[in-house]
């Protein structure tokens, strides 16, 4: 009993990073209708732009984040720039693949650049556990909770309460009106790739001091957070951070109760049942409307 | 104010406006009437960017609009109100209007000036206003079509395209939109450009109107001269021949 009150909590914090990361590939999902599968290389841009930039440079902590966060941002707005725009014509699969490539091509850079080591990052402050009932949590999963929270809430607010979001829901919903509007759309597809590469990032820099970060720590970390936002039924809403905190949970109450070695097959098992059972998601109504 | 000149539409290999030249002078309302298919739709679909020219010139103000992206030719001052009125469906009625707003905001337009806007839209459409957080998919047809009309209102334009706007709508409705078409022009001066299948209805409202058959103009003229043309009664305003004879 006392293991799984241990386990849930561990596994809340990590649920939030697959949440964080899983509305980054909502975000785009709904404004381009393709799945970045490069999302998971801005969260590992994220680590080790930290890390470079606080061991290998020498800044202060908070300064580091910041210019990681906006280091791993400019990388979005690159790719978008570079390589989705040029493509606008192309078909979504066609696109799907070259985020694959954009991929592949982020994470061996960062490999050419940073090798192969596994690089540690500082937690924000300190590793002294706090004792919560008769489980205990590290003060960095505290700051996950927070800053995952505070995340959340800025993009309840920015979809909902200012202009430009409005236009991003209006240009998800339908593009053709948006731009009878004024609203310009590539402009809308730049800022969806701006929003989600800050947010992966954002998570990857939160993780960082308790699993490490490398070149590689993308491809699981992208995954889980894909696997949450099919959860959430690709919705840039609550259903996806509920979809983050199961996949969290289950993953490490099975990691702790059955074995580790399980893991990541438990997120994939998910991902698959959800995928033959509900593919609208979790939380996802058919669709129904009014004409 | 807007001229088309020689404009050519495809849509992959079909060739939907062949040659299409017309004219609006300010503060006029003109009526575009025509079969299913005869490329009414494409006109302003080709005006407003969404299926670009291939050919030929569009003036609006004597500048070159053909080749801009919807988002531009809005800026120019051109609103369209798509058919079937395409209102953004999960977000509520006032952010729908807002978002007709949208290039205000960004060009940083007073506040209050929208605000003001916004209350015009909701006295013309009182019932807007009494579902102003709900979301425009609850909307009937009517009421969302009013959205829709207002949402282009908001963007505050010289030139309004309607694309059938009485399309499913009871008699009633189609009588107050009318109405508030009518409107436009008095109150803001607005030159309008206007799709129907109602063919009697548009001609009545229309000072002008130009008759469209397989993506060719066949007609242009006064509403009163084309409401007294005799193939256009017997085509689009359903007169039986019979009844032609007999007058």
């Amino acid at each position: 009993m006392e293991q799984i009150l241990q386990y849930s909590l561990s596994g809340i914090a990590t649920g939030a990073i697959y949440a964080l990361i899983g509305i980054g590939f909502s975000i785009i999902y709904n404004a381009t209708g393709i799945i970045n599968f490069a999302q998971g290389e801005f969260v590992m841009l994220g680590g080790i732009l930290t890390f470079f930039f606080l061991d290998i440079l020498q800044f202060p902590l908070w300064g580091a984040i910041i210019l990681a966060v906006t280091g791993a941002t400019l990388c979005g707005l690159l790719f978008e720039r570079l390589a989705i725009r040029p493509l606008a014509k192309a078909t979504p699969i066609n696109l799907v693949i070259v985020t694959i490539g954009g991929s592949i091509l982020i994470r061996g850079l960062a490999m050419l650049i940073w090798g192969k080591d596994t690089h540690s990052v500082p937690s924000f402050s300190g590793d002294n556990p706090i004792a919560i009932g008769s489980a205990t949590l590290l003060p960095q999963h505290l700051w996950i909770m927070g800053i995952t929270l505070a995340v959340i809430c800025l993009n309840k607010y920015f979809f909902y309460h200012t202009i430009n979001g409005k236009a991003m829901r209006a240009c998800a919903y339908n593009p053709r009106a948006a731009g009878l509007v004024g609203i310009d759309v590539k402009r809308m597809v730049l800022l969806s790739f701006v929003i989600s590469s800050a947010m992966g990032s954002l998570a990857g820099i939160i993780i960082a001091p308790l699993t490490m970060t490398a070149y590689d720590v993308g491809v699981m970390l992208g995954l889980k957070g894909f696997c949450a936002a099919i959860i959430g039924g690709m919705s840039t809403g609550m259903s996806v951070v509920v979809g983050g905190l199961l996949l969290g949970v289950l993953e490490s109450l099975g990691a702790g109760l059955i074995s580790s070695g399980y893991k990541d097959a438990i997120a994939f098992i998910i991902l698959l049942l959800i995928l033959f059972i509900r593919p609208q998601g979790l939380f996802g109504k058919a669709e129904t409307e009014r004409v | 104010m807007l001229r088309l000149k020689n404009v050519n539409t495809f849509y992959g290999k079909v060739h939907a406006l062949k040659n299409v030249s017309l004219h609006l002078e300010k503060g006029e309302i003109v009526t575009l009437i025509g079969a299913n298919g005869a490329g009414k739709t494409t006109i302003l679909n080709t005006i407003s960017g969404v299926t670009p020219a291939a050919a030929g010139e569009i003036l609006f103000e004597r500048e070159l609009v053909q080749a801009l992206s919807p988002d531009r030719i809005v800026r120019t001052g051109i609103a369209q109100v798509p058919e079937g009125r395409q209102v953004f469906k999960p977000l509520s009625v006032e952010d729908n209007l807002e978002l007709g707003a949208y290039l205000r905001y960004r060009q940083r337009e007073a506040k209050s000036r929208i605000q003001q806007d916004k209350q015009e839209v909701f006295s013309l459409f009182p019932r807007l206003e009494e579902r102003r957080k709900q979301s425009a998919g609850t909307l009937s047809g009517g009421e969302q079509q009013m959205l829709a009309i207002g949402r282009a209102m908001m963007t505050r334009p010289k030139l309004m395209l309607l694309d059938e706007p009485s399309m499913g709508l009871a008699p009633l409705v189609v009588q107050e939109i009318f109405r508030v078409i009518d409107n436009l022009r008095k109150q803001h001066g607005t030159t309008i450009l206007l799709v129907e299948q109602n063919a009697k209805a548009a001609l009545n409202l229309a000072d002008r109107g130009y008759v469209l058959e397989t993506g060719k103009v066949i007609l242009e003229g006064l509403s009163s001269n084309l409401l007294e043309n005799k193939d256009v009664q017997r085509a689009y305003l359903g007169r039986e021949k019979k009844e032609l004879w007999e007058r």
